[in-house]
């Protein structure tokens, strides 16, 4: 071991030795594993951000078997310094050791019950194992569950705010998308959440799954929140499993969402009355509680479409609240949230509704449309790339060269005769 | 202003019922009017199955509303009527109807029905051999008059959907366009009466092909049929303009249908319920051309016919000339006898409603601010009424305001149409963004998903 232990020091520190590094350790794995948690002495002889290959290696043995409380305890500290400290360039030559020492790590922090220890380190390893910023790696979700366990919601949303183009496996990207709308909604960020449902439930599969089926839920229940209303028909990219059976499957939900569009809060309460063990078994009572509030601002809010003053007394009687008092903590709440724009005169217990004051003249508004400009420009760039890419993909190319046989051999073909496969 | 209403309502009054026709002496009664409809009158307009079937709809309906003065009168003339022609499914039913309460004349006459039963099986018979003796020869010309025969024949007995087969069987034994035309002239003639109102339109279409044959009674009939399939269709726009279409020409000539004061009446509401303001004068023009017309071909014709094309007219002039609460009114009055008009009936109310909602909206149009008490006035309704109303009319769209409940005012409101670009504008690019992102996500999965099956195949 100590032979190893010297290797390890004098080969870290030039790149150009690292391979051989590399096939040292990877001759020495099994005894490694062998030797399992009594290697947890050899970390304190070596640097993590010097030796982050050998350190990788010894960790990963260590943590290879199951742990006890107690050694799981030994390990967790160290393991935490190394994701903070340890190396881009050495990680990446064995991504998945490193992946699968993180995700035991989490599962270690969720055993200590202290899933606030593993939001930082997580954090620092996403940072170290991604190729770009677009790309999404199988430690994202795991990032997100700590978050989620600890409710640290702000550090989720600082990844949540990075857009994914590249996805390693399709299983990550759902979970990902998932336990995000869960954090964008614990944040109140309805629109977030949204897009993030979205994309589960219209991601292509081959079979219903479980995540997909409780996102379902959830995006109901936000999409009523955030636009008053829900369509039960799903896109046409959505796949055909998820088109013919989530509705089934959600049934109850789907009764909610229709008693909302009535707009009487009475039969919402009685369906939401109804389900409510169903509803709290999901752990989505929160959120049905949330729907009827966002039903009573819905009601007010076309009230301000209609009228420009009336009285407290009339908006409680069209929006069946009970008192003219709690129509005034209504509003008054929605006016602090900025909802609607309306001032209250208590003398003679009236509401006038203004317009919205946002003329699009400021400065600030301006800096908002050029950059809108600029991102979607980008996007539009990145799309016209991927076309590009595409019309080069070999695969693409015999596929299509397949179907030119069809055509007289004199007409003009763009697709070059050796990709008629 | 109000004090001017009074007069001039008054004077249209008068100016009604000058129209009726100066020679007469005596005020002539409207037939369709505030008061209870006379019966009798209303029934001598029309013919053939229409007369009994709309005596039987206004007796049903006076069931239903406990007139049985009314009910038991049409009843009356239903089975008078019935006894005249060969149905005795009809018969039965009206007999069971009456049940005895109009003595001993109006009973169930078994043995009538059975003679007639008799002489209808016998007929069959004999146009059935008749039609064989045709199909063999292969005369097309006599094939077809045996299954018009026959058509005519399940017609008479109340065999409507034998009948309708039968017509349009001749089809294929039509050689002449004036075939085609009679053809499509009795499918629509039974369809109608079925109920079955897209044949109408179909036919109606089918018939309108051959220009050659048409002549001018005709293409009225044919218009009318349009008018009411449309009506039916609640396409009100159009079937206005049908009914508007139809020419004097109709006079009498459809009353196993339609009587012209039908025309009048369906083409004025639907008018007044479905056209802008423009469309509204040529509609007042038309029926006043129409009243003339004929004023001058028919004046030999029964008393009371013009009556109600003028109150039609004047209901429309109110209307156009912001008379809203006596317009209004003045159709509440009609209302009760216009719902025992068998096609109008199940579209009356929604074109009340129509009718109303377009008084609203056209008072609130030019101004920009109202006063809710003075326009409750003018509607004769209260304010909270009003309020609630007009809530409804904006949150539809249709008028552009706001309500000041305190004040009780209403204001025209315009809306800013740079702000509101703005806002769609930013919209647009949040969904572009959106809607892209998640896209090229997608194709990310499914290159990893054939990736996958390639590296399976290989």
């Amino acid at each position: 071991m100590e032979v190893l232990v010297v290797n390890i020091q004098g080969l870290s520190t030039n790149p150009g030795d690292l391979p051989n590094l590399h096939n040292i350790l990877k001759q020495a794995h099994d005894s490694l594993h062998a030797e399992s948690i009594r290697l947890l002495p050899l970390l304190d002889m070596l640097d993590p951000s010097l030796h982050s290959l050998g350190y990788l290696y010894i960790l990963e043995a260590c943590t290879s078997s199951a742990l006890s409380k107690e050694q799981a305890s030994a390990v967790v500290l160290p393991t935490a310094r190394f994701m903070n400290s340890c190396s881009k360039e050495q990680i990446q030559l064995a991504p998945e050791k490193f992946i699968s020492v993180c995700k035991r790590f989490k599962d270690y922090v969720m055993q200590l019950e202290a899933p606030m220890r593993g939001v930082a380190p997580m954090l620092a390893a996403i940072r170290k194992i991604q190729s770009s910023s677009e790309h999404l790696t199988p430690l994202h979700p795991e990032f997100l569950v700590l978050c989620l366990l600890s409710k640290c919601y702000k550090a989720g949303l600082s990844i949540l705010d990075e857009d994914i183009f590249e996805v390693d496996q399709p299983k990550d990207l759902l979970l990902y998308c998932y336990y995000g709308g869960m954090i964008c909604i614990g944040e109140k960020r309805f629109r977030k959440a949204l897009e993030l449902l979205h994309n589960v439930v219209t991601a292509p599969m081959s079979v219903i799954t479980a995540i997909a089926v409780e996102a379902y839920k959830k995006y109901i229940l936000v999409s009523l929140i955030h636009n008053g209303q829900f369509s039960t028909s799903l896109p046409k990219y959505t796949s055909s499993v998820a088109q013919r059976n989530l509705k089934n499957i959600c049934q109850p939900y789907i009764e909610l969402a229709n008693s909302y569009t009535t707009g009487k809060i009475a039969d919402f309460e009685t369906v939401a009355q109804k389900y409510q063990e169903k509803f709290d078994n999901d752990n989505n009572l929160g959120l049905v509680k949330q729907a009827i509030s966002s039903m009573y601002k819905r009601n007010i809010q076309r009230l301000t479409q209609t009228y420009l003053t009336l009285s407290l007394q009339d908006i409680a009687n069209s929006v069946q609240l009970n008192s003219a008092k709690e129509a005034e903590m209504h509003v008054l709440q929605m006016i602090q949230d900025g909802e609607i724009f309306a001032t209250i005169n208590q003398k003679d217990g009236m509401v006038s509704f203004l317009e919205d004051p946002e003329q699009y003249k400021s400065c600030g508004m301006i800096e908002r449309i050029d950059s809108s400009i600029q991102r979607i420009m980008a996007l539009s760039r990145k799309l016209t790339t991927m076309n590009e890419n595409i019309s080069c993909d070999p695969m693409y190319l015999a596929k299509v060269g397949r179907e030119r046989q069809r055509f007289d051999f004199d007409d003009y073909d763009p697709v070059p005769q050796r990709f008629n496969i | 202003m109000d004090a001017d209403d009074e007069t001039t309502a008054a004077m249209i009054d008068d100016e009604i019922y000058a129209n009726g026709g100066g020679e007469d002496e005596k005020r002539n009664r409207p037939i369709i009017s505030g008061e209870p409809l006379d019966v009798e009158a209303y029934a001598s307009l029309y013919g053939g199955r229409t007369k009994i079937s709309r005596l039987l709809f206004i007796a049903e309906q006076s069931r239903g509303c406990r007139n049985e003065a009314m009910e038991l009168e049409a009843l009356r003339m239903a089975y008078d009527e019935v006894k005249k022609g060969e149905n005795t499914q009809w018969f039965r039913d009206v007999a069971q109807k009456i049940d005895g309460r109009l003595g001993p004349e109006y009973q169930m006459d078994l043995a009538w029905c059975e003679s007639v039963d008799r002489r209808a099986e016998q007929k069959r018979e004999k146009l059935e051999n008749e039609l064989n003796a045709y199909r063999t020869n292969l005369i097309k010309e006599s094939i077809r008059m045996g299954y018009n025969d026959f058509g005519d024949f399940h017609y008479s007995h109340g065999q409507l959907g034998d009948a309708f087969k039968n017509y349009v069987r001749t089809r294929d034994y039509c050689t002449t366009s004036k075939h085609i035309v009679h053809m499509c002239m009795c499918s629509i003639l039974v369809s109608i009466e079925m109920g079955q109102f897209t044949h109408v339109a179909s036919y109606v279409s089918k018939a309108e092909q051959t220009q050659e044959a048409l002549d001018p009674i005709t293409v009225a009939k044919l218009r009318c049929a349009a008018g009411l399939a449309n009506l039916e269709a609640k396409k009100y726009k159009l079937a206005a303009r049908k009914f508007l279409d139809t020419g004097h020409e109709l006079g009498n000539n459809y009353n196993e249908v339609i009587a012209p004061q039908d025309i009048a009446t369906y083409g004025g509401l639907c008018a007044l319920a479905s056209f802008d303001r423009a469309e509204l004068k040529a509609c007042i023009l038309i029926l006043l051309f129409f009243v003339f017309w004929n004023k001058v071909i028919d004046n030999l014709n029964f008393r009371n016919f013009l009556e109600l094309v003028p109150e039609i007219r004047e209901v429309i002039n109110d209307f156009y000339s912001s008379r809203y609460a006596s317009c209004l009114d003045y159709l509440g009055n009609l209302k009760a006898n216009l719902l025992l008009d068998i096609h109008l009936h199940d579209h009356l109310e929604t074109l009340y409603d129509q009718i109303r909602n377009k008084a609203l909206i056209q008072y609130t149009h030019p101004f920009v601010s109202v006063d809710l008490n003075m326009m409750a006035n003018a509607f004769k309704t209260d304010v909270a009424g009003l309020e609630k109303e007009l809530e409804a009319l904006i949150t539809d769209n249709q008028v552009q305001a706001r309500i000041d409940s305190h004040n009780k005012i209403l204001y025209a409101r315009h809306a800013d149409q740079r702000n509101a670009t703005f806002q769609r504008a930013l919209q647009t690019g949040n969904e572009f963004d959106r809607d892209v992102k998640s896209m090229l996500l997608r194709i990310n999965l499914f290159k990893h998903e054939s990736n996958q099956k390639q590296s399976k195949k290989s």
